[in-house]
């Protein structure tokens, strides 16, 4: 079987059980939302396609996970409308739930519960639920299944809070910030569950503030900032758009940026973070002699530099302004 | 990585568990956790049977028909019930808010009422057990025997669970996790001191016991008291002041009632 037929194979037994033909995994049309006179959510506008890994990347407040949380039916939208899998995610809840697979930024465990106990839970609001021997496995958490949640890691509870997302085996799972305080080891191996779940014609929407996490996993991107879509593509198309070559260098902060912009072979600079700086140029050589240059006239140092092209992390922080928002 | 045991099959298998199966588990979880509150079991089991042994020992509790377990059991019964709606369920589904947990439910198959059932199933358990354990310290210890019409007393407990576990859930809604565990408790001793179930109100001076007596504790107490003896008149005031309660706490229930 071609790569293409179980793609199609894997969509029609979607349709056949809990998903509805011909819709999208997920709609959201021209959708606002508000705090008081806080504008969260500003007409937005996207779809997400049946066995996608979608990801929503933004700054923090940028309306992430209102976004989600409306999809998840806890949030009605002020204007404009969203259908998750079909449905209105509030008034069709019922029939919604049990499809859909959720993570939310605060992992919700009881405290005084095991994890196993947890899952054996959640399990029981299922028919047919994961084998929960075979999920603690999978999250890494076989020797931690014993222990009450308020023993575990951070890491750890965030790994139970994805198994129980996946414990009903849901056609769409929604992760808000899935990978947060988790180790490397751990967050790669989430990273290899996310791939999986695709692998099986799931549905995935992720939220991050990692770029490499969505550069690795997700089919498309969208990039929201201050409640608005900012970008919307694959994350290679994304990156496309930058045809410029960026040099990043670090070195102490607080350079004048106006400065470097103002060298002759630079078209834009800025420092993305403290320390840490963005020049734009079609003519690399000249660029590097005249920055090498002008930090040896101010007597700067220059501890790292890197030539190439855009990463996705560049992209992002042009759209969204430099400023740190925690 | 073990992803590969994961199901093949996601599109087929995802359908909610029958509601009175999800009901079921949620009530053993319920139970379960009630039980892991070590507080929660110390308040609710043994305060009131220490109040009990405690006080009927004491020389200047009040004697009805010849003993003082007579007068005590029903006000002891009350506590118990407070204990076990007001600060039992209160404070844990507080901090189950804090946590997160009553968030992360409302995205699962089991539905708002699903939970509400399986948390006044549980309480209802836990009374029976209080009952039982109350009531048989007072017939072996005290010789105790059954006054009154059990009927009529047991539709007062129920009237007064409602009462109680709807200030627990109100306090619950309205207030931090940490002010209400503080609350639930502050308002558990007050009810002690001036439900009338250990001092009778006579006992209290004047203003005190005037306020006492629109009191929800002090109405309850007077229903349980005056339906657990022979010859007392129906408590008609008492029962339409915990009814009065009972609604009002209610209304405030679920207005202030948050799942985040």
């Amino acid at each position: 079987m071609s790569a293409n037929q179980q793609t199609t194979t894997q969509k029609a037994n979607l349709q056949a059980h809990g998903t509805r033909a011909n819709d999208e995994a997920i709609v959201v049309d021209n959708f606002s939302k508000s705090y008081g006179s806080h504008r969260v959510v500003d007409q937005l506008h996207f779809t997400v396609h049946r066995g996608e890994v979608f990801a929503l990347l933004g700054p923090n407040g940028a309306g992430k996970t209102t976004t989600v949380e409306t999809l998840e039916g806890y949030r009605r939208p002020d204007q404009g409308s969203v259908r998750v899998l079909g449905r209105d995610p509030i008034r069709e809840a019922q029939s919604l739930k049990p499809l859909i697979g959720v993570m939310l930024q605060q992992d919700g465990l009881y405290p005084a519960l095991t994890a196993r106990e947890i899952l054996r839970l959640y399990a029981g609001y299922f028919r047919e639920p994961q084998n929960i021997d075979a999920l603690l496995e999978c999250v890494g958490l076989s020797a931690a299944a014993r222990t009450r949640c308020r023993r575990l890691s951070g890491g750890q509870k965030r790994r139970l809070a994805l198994a129980v997302a996946l414990v009903g085996n849901p056609s769409l799972v929604f992760l808000d910030e899935p990978t947060a305080g988790m180790d490397p080891q751990a967050r790669l191996a989430t990273w290899e569950i996310i791939r999986d779940l695709k692998q099986r014609g799931a549905t995935v929407l992720l939220t991050t503030h990692l770029m490499d996490e969505a550069e690795r996993l997700a089919d498309r991107v969208a990039i929201i900032d201050h409640g608005r879509l900012v970008a919307l593509d694959t994350p290679s198309q994304m990156m496309g758009v930058q045809n410029a070559i960026t040099v990043r260098f670090v070195a102490p902060s607080g350079l004048d940026c106006t400065q470097l912009a103002a060298l002759p072979a630079a078209q834009w600079a800025e420092e993305i973070r403290p320390g840490s700086y963005l020049i734009e140029t079609e003519a690399v050589p000249a660029l590097l002699a005249e920055l090498t240059a002008w930090l040896r006239d101010n007597n700067i140092t220059l501890s790292e530099l890197h030539v190439g092209h855009g990463s996705l992390e560049d992209l992002f922080l042009r759209l969204t302004g430099a400023e740190v928002r925690e | 990585m073990a992803i590969q045991t994961l199901d093949q099959h996601t599109g087929g298998r995802n359908k909610a568990a029958p509601r009175l199966r999800q009901i079921l588990i949620q009530t053993r979880f319920e139970l379960l956790l009630t039980l892991r509150r070590g507080e929660n079991i110390l308040i609710t089991l043994i305060v009131p049977v220490i109040l009990l042994i405690f006080f009927t020992s004491l020389n200047i509790a009040t004697v009805v028909n010849g003993h003082a377990v007579n007068f005590l059991l029903p006000g002891i019964l009350a506590l118990a019930v407070m204990a076990a709606g007001m600060v039992n369920l209160g404070i844990a589904t507080a901090y189950e808010r804090y946590y997160g947990a009553l968030k992360r439910l409302g995205a699962s198959p089991l539905s708002r009422s699903g939970l509400i059932i399986a948390k006044v199933i549980s309480i209802l358990v836990l009374e029976v057990v209080q009952v039982i354990l109350v009531v048989g310290v007072a017939v072996t210890l005290y010789g105790w025997q059954p006054a009154g019409s059990p009927l009529l007393a047991i539709l007062v407990m129920a009237l007064g669970t409602v009462t109680f576990a709807a200030i627990g859930l109100a306090m619950a809604g309205a207030l931090r996790a940490e002010i209400t565990l503080a609350g639930a408790n502050a308002l558990f001793l007050l009810f002690v001191l001036l439900g009338g179930g250990i001092l009778p109100l006579s006992h209290l001076p004047v203003p005190v016991a005037a306020i006492a007596q629109f009191l929800p504790a002090a109405a309850f107490t007077q229903a349980l008291q005056a339906t657990m003896s022979n010859g007392t008149a129906f408590p008609g005031s008492a029962l339409v002041v915990l009814a009065v309660w009972a609604v009002a706490v209610l209304v405030i229930a679920i207005r202030t009632f948050q799942w985040e």
